[in-house]
């Protein structure tokens, strides 16, 4: 395939008179931020990419406000950085998802992020994107430029258009400027590895730390088997110091009997969560899937993976399975449908992608409804959206 | 009434009696409410100045029958205003004169409790309090809690996206719930979302929730329950100035601590809850901050020292923690209070909703009280401190001829400054009717026209609450077309969403 033509707007007018050019001479375009999840969906041809590089920039950051108003093509890293020196974070614990496809981690930008909206592991107790997204500039497929939301943490001022543009992998509109709330960053962090829980013990143990009110801020699973021998479950704990030492010993109090929980020192826990962002645990060779389902299903959804002869681990207390399986995409999403939940095709072959749409495909009201919003933001089709989910233009 | 609202349809008027006996053969028995007595009860919601019987009201007991009331109206063009509890306070739920008022207030069970998942699952007419009364028992409440939590209902939580005094630390509405079944104007049940927290496609459910019925109605909802924290304390901190009041939150806030609660009063609303309630508030003071922190033991008393020592470095003056939970209510009951306690220094009070950066605030204040002055109305100001949400309470007569507009006049400019400032027209009562017309203050022509068009993505006739919201109702048809660039839309002449 010959690399696509890219175009780069330098600024908004020059956006919108890019876009409108698109839909009047039938081209597609494909919003580009860092490219790190290229790899993502059907691959396309005949589309120009559209990169949102030069909308890049800091526009107001007051940290005791905790708001941010950044440029869409921002480097999410930068964004971060300037975040920690005030010793503030985004509280969603962005997943960068280069790593997952043999990239190097760190060239993501924020608009990328929004528009993908997947959280990381801190997504168990703080949100997700959608949740700390507070405002945005962007322009439709009509080619105009349209703000909603606002600079403020409470606002229900018109429709709440953040939430559709979160997770909309830039299907209505290309974000210029987006307004995130931010959080302070915790001032003590400790991971504990309970070692050789079932999945039923790990999820009832996760469920009884939250529900015990404490500081777990994360809950990962990682089965027995393959390097890692027995299986491990890892809570991360943060908050005060106080908090924090409290938590500890309810979770003492919650162990099945005969069992420890250890803590990981800086080192161990730093792998432990680096080599979960990479899913370092599960075969990179082999096609990579992300199921969403109550946290209660993991057990039994996990064991039906494994009965496919898949490998997985779960986040989320249980709520985020990750699964690498070459089992045909039909069995993959009925089990994910039987769990109460839904499966992502994350990674595959071309050959896989071409015929397997990315995203579980909607009951047929709400795919229609979908598609009805998708073309009141965008009527000429100009944005690129056969990329995740088989194509719906004939009408 | 200043406000106006589409002219009503006299032939739908005229069909009354047709309507009726429609709606008659979906809800059986004492579900339709047809004679003029009657009505009166339904004729306004928590914006009282507005008043309207509605043609006719349905109280359905299935999403069966909500989905066959809603394909019926479509099918004759007869518009549909839902309603919960009614008590919104912008107007969102005031009847029509040519429409059917759709009350979900028999929805009224919980239906499932799973504490596995951590999520309850109710129905719409169940009150937010009732939601927290099924699962106290166990230890877990749900957390949004709008100052009519006793008598609002989820379904117009949901429309609202309402927040309450702990939103700063668990979040509004849309923050807490998972799930919902719904039905859209054309009858079509769907469902979006479920019992895990990442939906699958576009996020139909973030719109839906914030949309005041404009979308679709609410049937079911899935809602995240949480557990109740040990401890909670509240402080009550006097200071000399809003600004050190303000310094005083910003510094909190800089330093990494979120409380659960963290509320301000003025002089004056501080001294008129006093006056309603003594509990000991600091009459002396230029502002107060109630800031309540909750969680293990240890860490409030924690908390309550930093809170504390960044008090005292902020000038405070004086200083309660609470000591037990009956203190603790205590110093809570004024700012609880003050809505009707400001309300006993004047026959009417108007109350605005604005949210502005927290950084703005003296400066707000300021600005309006020579508004205040300006206008010859008295007004009392409660702050949600830690989110920058704004509630000034303008005191006016009703009687008086001409005080009414006046009190609205006032409070449009007070939304006009939260705006300039760089805030919002509401943070969490709503656009409704009340704010409708100011929306050109903070959105343009095409920004709204981008709200509207998904709006015809639910409801292309425009037949579910119309009137609320947007300024301008505009027929999708106009909203749909495309301009034609350099000569070359395909097909130019489709209308197209």
């Amino acid at each position: 395939m010959t690399s696509p033509e890219v175009i780069r707007p330098a600024d908004v007018d020059a956006l919108c008179e890019a876009v409108r050019c698109a839909g009047a001479d039938q081209q597609v375009l494909e919003i580009r931020g860092g490219g790190s999840r290229q790899a993502f969906g059907a691959p396309r041809a005949d589309v120009t990419v559209l990169s949102m590089a030069e909308f890049n920039g800091v526009e107001d950051y007051d940290p005791p406000e905790l708001v941010i108003t950044v440029g869409a093509g921002t480097p999410l890293r930068d964004v971060e950085e300037l975040l920690a020196a005030e010793g503030q974070m985004l509280a969603f614990e962005p997943f960068d998802p280069a790593p997952v496809y043999g990239g190097p981690a760190g060239g993501a930008t924020i608009g990328g992020m929004v528009a993908a909206a997947t959280a990381g592991s801190r997504r168990l107790v703080s949100g997700s994107v959608r949740d700390h997204f507070l405002g945005f500039e962007a322009v439709s497929g009509r080619g105009e430029r349209f703000v909603a939301g606002g600079r403020v943490v409470k606002n229900v001022t018109g429709y709440d258009l953040s939430k559709l543009m979160a997770g909309s992998w830039g299907q209505l509109a290309a974000l210029t400027r987006v307004t995130l709330k931010v959080l302070p960053r915790p001032r003590e962090l400790v991971s504990l590895r309970v070692a050789a829980l079932s999945p039923e013990e790990a999820v009832s143990l996760s469920g009884g730390m939250l529900r015990a009110c404490t500081s777990v801020a994360a809950a990962a699973y990682v089965p027995a088997g393959g390097k890692a021998g027995e299986s491990s479950l890892v809570l991360r704990l943060e908050g005060f110091a106080p908090s924090v030492r409290a938590s500890v010993e309810t979770l003492q109090s919650l162990l099945p009997a005969g069992r420890a929980a250890e803590t990981l020192d800086a080192v161990q826990a730093d792998r432990f969560w680096s080599d979960l962002r990479v899913l370092a645990a599960l075969d990179s060779a082999l096609p990579l899937w992300r199921f969403c389902a109550p946290p209660s299903a993991a057990p039994s959804l996990a064991r039906e993976l494994a009965g496919l002869g898949a490998d997985w681990l779960w986040d989320w207390a249980g709520g985020l399975v990750w699964a690498v399986t070459d089992v045909p995409a039909e069995s993959v999403r009925e089990t994910a449908q039987r769990a109460g939940g839904h499966a992502t095709l994350v990674r595959a072959p071309e050959a896989v992608r071409r015929v397997t749409p990315a995203f579980h495909p909607q009951p047929d009201p709400v795919a229609r409804l979908e598609e009805r919003v998708r073309r009141s933001f965008d009527p000429l089709g100009v944005f690129e959206c056969g990329r995740f989910r088989q194509a719906f233009h004939e009408d | 009434m200043s406000l106006k609202m589409p002219a009503p349809d006299a032939g739908v008027i005229a069909r009354k009696a047709d309507i009726v006996r429609a709606l008659r053969s979906i809800v059986p028995g004492e579900g339709v409410i047809a004679d003029p007595a009657s009505l009166s009860a339904y004729e306004s919601d928590g914006l009282t100045a507005y008043r309207q019987p509605p043609l006719v009201v349905v109280l359905p007991e299935t999403t069966a029958q909500v989905a066959a009331i809603l394909r019926w109206c479509r099918d004759h063009g007869v518009k549909v205003v839902p309603r919960g509890a009614g008590t919104s306070l912008s107007g969102g739920a005031l009847p029509l004169a040519d429409a059917v008022l759709l009350g979900m207030a028999r929805f009224n069970r919980v239906l499932e409790v799973d504490y596995d998942n951590r999520i309850a699952v109710v129905q719409p007419g169940v009150t937010n309090l009732g939601v927290t009364h099924a699962v106290e028992k166990d230890g877990f409440y749900y957390a949004p809690d709008p100052s009519s939590q006793i008598a609002c209902t989820v379904g117009g939580i949901v429309a609202e996206n309402s927040g309450g005094v702990h939103c700063l630390k668990y979040g509004l509405t849309t923050n807490n719930v998972l799930g919902v079944e719904a039905v859209t104007m054309d009858g079509e049940i769907i469902r979006l979302g479920g019992r895990h927290p990442e939906p699958a496609g576009l996020d139909l459910l973030g719109v839906l929730v914030g949309s005041e019925g404009l979308l679709a109605v609410v049937t079911e909802v899935t809602v995240r329950i949480l557990p109740r924290p040990q401890t909670a304390r509240a402080m009550l901190l006097g200071f000399p100035s809003v600004e050190s009041a303000g310094q005083c939150v910003a510094d909190v806030i800089a330093g990494g601590i979120i409380p659960a609660g963290m509320e301000m009063m003025d002089a004056p609303a501080t001294r008129a809850a006093e006056a309603f309630v003594n509990v000991g508030y600091p009459l002396d003071a230029e502002a107060i901050l109630i800031v309540e922190l909750d969680g293990p033991a240890e860490e409030c008393d924690y908390l309550i020292d930093e809170v504390s020592r960044i008090a005292r470095h902020n000038g405070a003056n004086s200083e309660r923690i609470s000591a037990s939970e009956e203190e603790r209510l205590a110093l809570w009951a004024g700012r609880k209070a003050a809505f009707p306690a400001v309300g006993r220094l004047a026959p009417d009070y108007y109350c605005m909703d604005g949210t502005i950066p927290r950084r703005r605030l003296p400066e707000v204040l300021r600005r309006i009280s020579e508004l205040s002055a300006e206008y010859g109305l008295p007004v009392a100001n409660v702050f949600h401190a830690g989110d920058g949400n704004l509630h000034p309470l303008i005191l006016f007569d009703a009687n008086e001829p001409g005080q009414l507009e006046r009190a609205e006049e006032f409070g449009a400019d007070i939304l006009r400054l939260c705006v300039e400032v760089g805030g919002v027209l509401t943070g969490e009562h709503g656009v409704g009717v009340e704010k409708r017309d100011l929306m050109p203050e903070m959105f343009s022509e095409t920004d709204l026209a981008h709200q509207q068009r998904l709006k015809c993505a639910f409801d292309p006739e425009l037949l579910l609450n119309p009137g609320k919201m947007f300024p301008t109702l505009h027929r999708c048809a106009e909203l749909g077309r495309v301009h034609v660039h350099r000569g070359r839309v395909p097909f130019p002449d489709l209308p197209r969403f």
